[in-house]
C-alpha cells in the first residue's frame, strides 16, 4: 500500500487541505473508489476506511492480481467533515457539482479538477455517494444514463438494485456524469445511510466492492455472488407522500416487503397528539427508500419509493 | 392588492405564504404586464430595496400606470428570513429546482407555482445582487441563446454592462432560463453584494425599471435618459483568482480603469506579518467585479475585469 497526497491547498490558519489517496498494486489503472464530498457523508468516508484495511491485508497475501492498481480516496472533502459543514465551508459549494473541474477557477473547481486528473485515468470508478433527501435506502448501485452506462457490469456488485437515473441539467457537473464522459465506468454506490454510521451495511458494500472487483479480475476473491440485481429506472419508483406536516411515525422499514393498503406511517399533530394523517401502501412491493430515521415531514413531501411488486427488470 | 399565489404547510405551526404586490391601473387597459422577483437567493438582499422604491413610486403617481405590475419580493421566504442562500432545511439551490415539479416535493411545488404565476407576463426582471464575497457593478447577464430578443431590453435597463455568456447545461435549471423558453422575455440583474443595501445602485435599476415600462407602454410618468451599457462577450472578460489562501485587502476602487500591471491588492498572512501575493491587473480594462469579503482559498475570486 502506498499512501499519497492526490491533490493539497495550503491553509490560512489551519492545516493544508489534502486529499489523500491509498493505493494497492502497481501497473495499469484499473479501479478507484471516491469517498465524501460533502461534510455529512460519515458513512461514505467509513465504508472507504474499512475497504482500506481489507485491501491492505489482501495486498499482503498477494491478492492484488499481477499489473493491476486500485485507488481508494477515503475523502475528497475532510475539510467540510472537520468543522460539520455539508458543504465547502468559505463559499457553500459542493465539490460534486463543480466537475470536470477548473485548475484556474474558483477553490472547489480547483479541488474537483485536481481528484479529477487523478482518477479519470481509472478504467472503473466507484463513488460512495449520498443522496439530498434524508432517510434511508435499499442498498443500491445508481448510474446516470448517459449513453455510456454498463448496466450489465452494473449487476456485477451483487446488490439488489440498479438503478438507472435519466440526467437532469444540474446532473452534468457531477463526478459520475463526467466520468462516464471520459470514459471511466461509473458507479454511484449507495449504502443504507450517509449521516450516520449503518456498519452491517457498510460491510456489506465492501464486500460487494471486492466481490466486483473480484469478478473483473483485478483481485482474487470471492465470497458470494449477492443478488440477482433487480434494474430499475429512478422515474418507476412509486413515490408515496405526505399530505400533512408534522411529527413522522415511521411503522416499516427498508427493504420490508408492503401489501396494497398496509399502513406505512402516520403523521401526529405537532402539539395536540393526535394522527392527522395515515399513509398506506398504494401497491405491494419493497420499500427502496424511507423517511423513517428525521422526526418531522413537512407536507406534500416523498416519505416513502417502492419497488413494485413483479416490476420489470 | 398582496396576493398569495402559493402556500405550504410547515410541520409546526406555521404556514409558508408566497406572496405578490400586483399593483393595476383603475379603468386602463390591463393586457401588458411586467413581473419583477427577487429574493431566489436569500442572502442577495440588494432586490428588496428595488421592490420598496418601486412600488412606493407607482403608488405615488399611480394614474401613470397604464398596465399590471407584480412584485415577487421574497421568492425564498425562508431564505431571507435565515440569512440563507439556499432553502433551509433542504440546503438547495432554488435556482437549480426550475421549472419543479407541481406533484413534487415542497421546494419543487414551489418553483412550479412561481413559473405558473409568472407565466404570461410580457417580460420578467430577475434581480440577484452578488454573493457575499464579491461586489458588482449593476450588469445583466444573457445567456448567448436569448441575445437577440433580451439585448435590447436589458439596454433599457439602465446598468453599466451587459455579459453575453455562453450557454450551459446546468443553468437549463434556472428561473430564467425557465421563463425564456415558456416565452417570457426575462433579464437577470446582478449588482451590489450579498447582505447588504447599495442604494445607488437600487435607485439606479429602479431608474431602468421605470423606463422599460416606459418604452412598454405601461408608464406614462416622466422617466430619466438611461446610461449608455458596455456589452461583451466571454472572451474579454478576465478572471483574477487568488494564488494562495490569505487576508485580501484592496487597493483599488469598483469600477475603475486599470492598466496592465496596476494593483488591485494584496493578499496577506496575518499570523507572520507577510505579503503573500501581490496581485495586479493582467490586461487594460474596466474592473466590474472585486472582492469584498477578505479571507480567501487558493482560487477565491478576486477580481473580474473587462478587456478595453
Amino acid at each position: 500500500m502506498e499512501k499519497n497526497t492526490i491533490f493539497e491547498i495550503k491553509g490560512l490558519y489551519r492545516d493544508d487541505f489534502r486529499v489523500t489517496g491509498y493505493t494497492f498494486g502497481k501497473g495499469e489503472k484499473a479501479a478507484c473508489i471516491m469517498g465524501n464530498f460533502r461534510g455529512n457523508e460519515f458513512q461514505q468516508i467509513y465504508t472507504c476506511s474499512l475497504l482500506v484495511d481489507r485491501l491492505k491485508k489482501l495486498e499482503e497475501e498477494g491478492r492484488i492480481k499481477e499489473g493491476k492498481e486500485i485507488l481508494v480516496v477515503p475523502s475528497g472533502n475532510p475539510y467540510s467533515i472537520n468543522v460539520a459543514k455539508r458543504f465547502w465551508a468559505t463559499d457553500n459549494t459542493d465539490i460534486n457539482r463543480m466537475f470536470p473541474g477548473y485548475d484556474l477557477g474558483e477553490t472547489t473547481q480547483r479541488i474537483a479538477e485536481g481528484i479529477f486528473q487523478v482518477i479519470k485515468e481509472y478504467e472503473i470508478g466507484m463513488q460512495m455517494a449520498s443522496f439530498y433527501m434524508p432517510g434511508t435506502f435499499m442498498p443500491h448501485v445508481r448510474m446516470m444514463e448517459t449513453g455510456f452506462e454498463d448496466v450489465e457490469m452494473a449487476k456485477q456488485f451483487g446488490f439488489p438494485y440498479v438503478v438507472l437515473r435519466k440526467v437532469r441539467p444540474y446532473d452534468t457537473t457531477t463526478l459520475n456524469y463526467n466520468w462516464q464522459i471520459w470514459e471511466t465506468k461509473a458507479f454511484s454506490i449507495y449504502t443504507t445511510t450517509t449521516e450516520c454510521l449503518d456498519k452491517e451495511s457498510a460491510k456489506q458494500a465492501v464486500k460487494s466492492i471486492l466481490n466486483f472487483m473480484g469478478k473483473q479480475g483485478l483481485i482474487d476473491y470471492k465470497v458470494h455472488d449477492g443478488y440477482i440485481s433487480q434494474t430499475i429506472e429512478d422515474t418507476k419508483l412509486l413515490t408515496v407522500r405526505v399530505k400533512k406536516a408534522g411529527f413522522f411515525d415511521c411503522k416499516v422499514n427498508v427493504g420490508q416487503e408492503v401489501i396494497k393498503g398496509e399502513l406505512l406511517a402516520e403523521v401526529v399533530h405537532p402539539y395536540e397528539g393526535m394522527v392527522i394523517e395515515q399513509i398506506f401502501a398504494p401497491e405491494d412491493g419493497i420499500v427502496f427508500f424511507s423517511h423513517n430515521n428525521q422526526p418531522l415531514t413537512y407536507a406534500n413531501t416523498a416519505v416513502f419509493k417502492i419497488v413494485r411488486s413483479f416490476s420489470e427488470s | 392588492m398582496i396576493e398569495t399565489f402559493a402556500s405550504v404547510e410547515l410541520p409546526v405551526d406555521e404556514i409558508l405564504y408566497m406572496r405578490k404586490n400586483r399593483i393595476e391601473p383603475e379603468k386602463e387597459n390591463r393586457n401588458k404586464r411586467i413581473s419583477i422577483v427577487t429574493g431566489v437567493h436569500g442572502d442577495e438582499l440588494e432586490g428588496q430595496y428595488v421592490a420598496f422604491e418601486l412600488i412606493r413610486r407607482i403608488e405615488e403617481h399611480k394614474e401613470c400606470l397604464k398596465g399590471t405590475i407584480d412584485v415577487y419580493p421574497a421568492m425564498n421566504p425562508l431564505g431571507i428570513d435565515s440569512i440563507t442562500r439556499g432553502i433551509p432545511a433542504f440546503d438547495l439551490d432554488m435556482n437549480r429546482l426550475f421549472p419543479g415539479n407541481e406533484e413534487g416535493d415542497m421546494t419543487e411545488y414551489i418553483a412550479s407555482q412561481i413559473i405558473k404565476d409568472i407565466a404570461g407576463s410580457d417580460v420578467c426582471v430577475d434581480i440577484h445582487a452578488s454573493n457575499i464575497y464579491l461586489e458588482e457593478i449593476p450588469q445583466i447577464r444573457i445567456n448567448e441563446l436569448h441575445e437577440n430578443k433580451l439585448l435590447p431590453l436589458a439596454k433599457q435597463l439602465n446598468v453599466d454592462y451587459i455579459w453575453l455568456h455562453a450557454t450551459s447545461t446546468v443553468l437549463e435549471s434556472t428561473l430564467a432560463y425557465t421563463l425564456n423558453s415558456i416565452e417570457v422575455p426575462t433579464l437577470v440583474v446582478e449588482m451590489g453584494v450579498g447582505m447588504r443595501i447599495t442604494k445607488k445602485y437600487c435607485e439606479q435599476l429602479v431608474e431602468g425599471i421605470f423606463n422599460m415600462m416606459h418604452e412598454m407602454g405601461i408608464w406614462t410618468g416622466e422617466v430619466s435618459k438611461v446610461r449608455e451599457p458596455i456589452v461583451s462577450k466571454d472572451g474579454k472578460v478576465s478572471f483574477i483568482n487568488a494564488n494562495t489562501s490569505g487576508l485580501f485587502v484592496s487597493k483599488t476602487e469598483h469600477w475603475m480603469n486599470l492598466k496592465k500591471g496596476d494593483a488591485i491588492g494584496q493578499i496577506l498572512d496575518p499570523l507572520r506579518g507577510k505579503v503573500l501575493d501581490e496581485i495586479v491587473s493582467p490586461v487594460d480594462g474596466i474592473l466590474f467585479t472585486l472582492r469584498e469579503y477578505p479571507i480567501v482559498d487558493e482560487g477565491s475570486l478576486i477580481a473580474r475585469i473587462l478587456e478595453r
